[in-house]
C-alpha cells in the first residue's frame, strides 16, 4: 500500500481500496481471541440464526429488534474488532437500502401512533425497522468473515453439504482475487499516469485493458493447471480438516440460537417501557 | 442491484436458497461430469478476473457517470453456463462477505438473479441461437450484447418480484417496475457493448479459446424444462417448509402457498397465528401499565387483528420507545464493559 500513497493518481481507481479491505479483515480474522479459536461451523450456524430471526419480524417491528444489537455488540467487544471499521463499511452500502425504503413513507400514509399531536406513519416506522435490520444483518455478516476468514468458512461450507468441486473452486477464487486485483490496480496506475484523465477510464481504453488483463488470466489459469498437474491434481485441493466440535462451539451456538428465539417472542424492551411509564404515571 | 438482507422476508429468502442451493450442486455434478480438471483452475482465477475487472470504473460516454463490466455473460461464454453458474456465486458469496453488497439471507437471490438468468436463459436461449454453429465476430458482438441486455433485464425483473414479494418495501409492483427496468436497460445496454466488445477482442486475438469453449460444451442442449421444474419444486418445498417464519406476514407468502397443494400449509398457518396471538397475549403483561395519556387511535384496533405480533398500538408504541432506548443503553454498557477486559 505504500507505494500507493506516494502515487496521489492511484487513488482515483477504487481498486487498491477494495483489496485493502480484503487484507484488512483477513488480518482481523488472524486474530487470537476466544472467539476467533471457535470452529468456523459455529460461527456459521449462529450468524444465519441470528438473520433469519432479525429478518423475520413483522415490518412495523422496532422496539423488539433493539435487543438484537447484544449480539454484535458483544462480538465486537470480545473479538476485539474495530467498531469504527464495521461503521464506515455499513454507511458504504447503505444506499440500496436507503433508496428502497425511503419510499415507505410516501406509500404507508396510515397513522400508527401519535407523538403528542404528531401523528408517525406506518412508513416511517417500516422505514425505521428496515434501517434497524438492514444494520443488524449487514454488521453480522461482517463479524463473521472478521473473525473467521474467508478460507475457514470456505473448509467448513464443505461440511454443510456444498460440493467439493465448488468449495475447490471458491478457494483458488479467493487465493487470485488478490493476484489479480494487483495486476488490474497495476494496469489502472499505469494509464492513469499516462493520461489527463482521473478517475475513470475512456471506454475504448478499458475495452483493451481488460481484454488485455482476460488474455493474460487464461494465459495464467493454463499454467496454473500445469504446475497442479505437476504436483498431483486430483481435481481437489485437500486440506486439512481440523473439525473440533467441543462444549464451547454448541455453548456458543445453543446459547446464542436460544436467546434469539427468546427475543423473538419475547418483547423486552416494551415489557421494560411499560414498566417504566407505567412507574412514573 | 444487489438485494439485500433488510428488504426481503425469511420466506422468500429461504425459498431462494433452496433454489440457488439447488443449481450450484446440479451445476458442480455437470461440470464434474465433464472430466475436465483443468476448468477447476480457470474457474477460480477467471472468478479473480471478474473481480478485479469490476472494480475499474470507466466513463460512460456523454453521461459522466461510470460503470463496470457485468461477469455472467463472459463467463457463460468462456466457461459455459454450469461453470460460469457457479463462478459468479463465489464472486456474489465473496461481495456478500467483504463488502456487505447484498447479505447472507439474499445471497440466493442475488445469485439467483445475477447469475441464473445470464447463464441459464439469456446464454443458450438467445446468444447461442445468435452465433449459431458457424460464429463470425458480428454475431459475437451482436450475441453478447443482446443475451447481456436481456440476462440483466430478468435479474432486474427478478428484484422487483423478490421485493414485492416480501412485503417489507411498500413500493408497489407497477411502479418498481417501472423504476428498475429502464434504469437497468441503461445499464444493461453499456454493460452489453463493453460485454461484446471484450469479448470480440479475445476472438479476435485469440480465436481458439471461444471455439475451444464452445466444443467442450455439449450444453447447447441445456435442459431448461428439467432445471426449471427443479426449481419450481424446490421453490414449493421451500415455501411451504418456511412459512412459519413469515407468519406475522402471510400475504407475502401467498406466491408460495399457489405453488404448494395449498390447503394443509393454510391450515397450519392459522393455527401459528392463533399460538402466536396466546403467546401474545401472555407477553403482553403488565396490561395495566399501558401508556395512558395517549389517546388511543379507533382506527388501530383494525392492524392488530391484522398484525397480531407484534402489536401496534399508542400505548405500547411509547413504551417500546422509552423501553427501545433503554435496552440499547443496557447493550452498549455490555459491550464497554467486556471491552475494557
Amino acid at each position: 500500500m505504500l507505494h500507493g500513497a506516494a502515487c496521489p493518481v492511484y487513488f482515483m481507481n477504487n481498486i487498491g481500496k477494495n483489496s485493502f479491505d480484503i487484507d484488512y479483515m483477513d488480518l482481523l480474522a488472524s486474530g487470537n481471541s476466544l472467539l476467533h479459536r471457535l470452529d468456523p461451523g459455529a460461527k456459521v450456524i449462529t450468524t444465519f440464526v441470528f438473520i433469519v430471526l432479525v429478518v423475520s419480524f413483522d415490518k412495523y417491528t422496532i422496539s423488539a429488534l433493539i435487543p438484537f444489537f447484544i449480539y454484535p455488540v458483544v462480538l465486537v467487544s470480545l473479538g476485539n474488532l474495530p467498531l469504527g471499521y464495521i461503521l464506515k463499511k455499513l454507511l458504504v452500502v447503505s444506499p440500496f437500502a436507503i433508496l428502497i425504503g425511503i419510499f415507505n413513507p410516501w406509500m404507508d400514509q396510515r397513522i400508527l401512533f401519535n407523538i403528542g399531536s404528531i401523528g408517525v406513519y406506518g412508513g416511517w416506522v417500516s422505514f425505521f425497522s428496515i434501517l434497524l435490520r438492514f444494520t443488524l444483518t449487514v454488521t453480522a455478516a461482517l463479524i463473521l468473515v472478521s473473525l473467521t476468514g474467508f478460507n475457514a468458512v470456505c473448509a467448513s461450507l464443505t461440511r454443510f453439504g456444498v460440493p467439493r468441486l465448488f468449495a475447490t473452486q471458491l478457494l483458488l477464487f479467493y487465493r487470485y482475487i488478490f493476484v489479480l486485483t494487483d495486476e488490474a490496480e497495476r494496469m489502472a496506475r499505469a494509464e492513469s499516469l499516462r493520461s489527463f484523465n482521473s478517475g475513470a477510464l475512456r471506454l475504448k481504453t478499458f475495452i483493451s485493458l481488460s481484454g488485455h488483463l482476460l488474455l493474460r488470466t487464461l494465459n495464467r489459469a493454463e499454467r496454473i493447471y500445469c504446475a497442479m498437474q505437476c504436483r498431483g491434481f486430483d481435481g481437489y485441493v485437500h486440506t486439512i480438516d481440523s473439525r473440533r466440535i467441543g462444549y464451547q462451539e454448541v455453548t456458543f451456538v445453543l446459547g446464542w440460537s436460544f436467546l434469539f428465539i427468546f427475543l423473538k417472542y419475547y418483547n423486552i424492551p416494551l415489557m421494560l417501557g411499560k414498566i417504566f411509564t407505567g412507574g412514573f404515571l | 442491484m444487489h438485494m439485500a438482507d433488510a428488504l426481503i422476508s425469511p420466506a422468500v429468502g429461504g425459498t431462494m436458497w433452496a433454489a440457488t442451493a439447488g443449481l450450484i450442486a446440479f451445476s458442480a455434478k455437470k461440470v464434474k461430469e465433464e472430466m475436465d480438471d483443468r476448468k477447476i483452475p480457470l474457474m477460480g482465477v477467471l472468478g479473480a478476473f471478474i473481480f478485479a475487472v469490476q472494480m475499474i470504473n470507466f466513463s460512460i460516454p456523454a453521461t459522466g457517470s461510470s460503470g463496470h463490466l457485468g461477469g455472467g455473460m463472459i463467463l457463460s461464454i468462456l466457461l459455459g453456463p454450469w461453470a460460469a453458474f457457479l463462478v459468479m456465486a463465489s464472486v456474489l458469496i465473496v461481495q456478500a462477505l467483504f463488502f456487505a453488497d447484498g447479505g447472507l439471507l439474499a445471497l440466493g437471490c442475488n445469485i439467483f438473479n445475477l447469475g441464473f438468468f445470464p447463464c441459464f436463459i439469456a446464454f443458450p436461449l438467445i446468444y447461442r441461437k445468435i452465433i449459431g454453429a458457424y460464429p463470425t465476430e458480428k454475431k459475437v458482438f451482436w450475441g453478447a450484447l443482446i443475451a447481456a441486455i436481456i440476462g440483466l433485464q430478468l435479474g432486474a425483473f427478478g428484484v422487483v418480484l423478490e421485493t414485492v414479494f416480501s412485503k417489507i418495501s411498500e413500493l408497489p409492483f407497477g411502479t418498481f417496475v417501472l423504476l428498475m427496468q429502464p434504469i437497468h436497460l441503461a445499464i444493461g445496454i453499456v454493460e452489453g457493448l463493453v460485454t461484446a466488445a471484450v469479448v470480440t477482442f479475445v476472438w479476435k486475438a485469440r480465436p481458439e479459446i471461444l471455439s475451444a469453449a464452445e466444443r467442450s460444451l455439449p450444453i447447447g442442449q441445456v435442459d431448461i424444462k428439467k432445471v426449471i421444474l427443479g426449481l419450481v419444486i424446490a421453490a414449493a418445498v421451500a415455501g411451504g417448509v418456511l412459512s412459519w417464519f413469515a407468519s406475522s406476514n402471510p400475504d407475502g407468502l401467498e406466491w408460495a402457498m399457489f405453488k404448494t397443494s395449498g390447503r394443509e400449509e393454510l391450515e397450519s398457518h392459522a393455527s401459528i397465528h392463533a399460538s402466536l396471538a396466546g403467546l401474545q397475549e401472555k407477553t403482553a403483561f403488565l396490561p395495566d401499565y399501558g401508556f395512558k395519556k395517549v389517546e388511543p387511535a379507533e382506527v388501530e384496533t383494525e392492524v392488530d387483528i391484522k398484525t397480531p405480533w407484534p402489536a401496534v398500538d399508542p400505548g405500547t408504541s411509547v413504551s417500546g420507545l422509552i423501553g427501545g432506548g433503554l435496552t440499547l443503553l443496557i447493550i452498549v454498557f455490555v459491550g464497554l464493559g467486556l471491552r475494557r477486559r
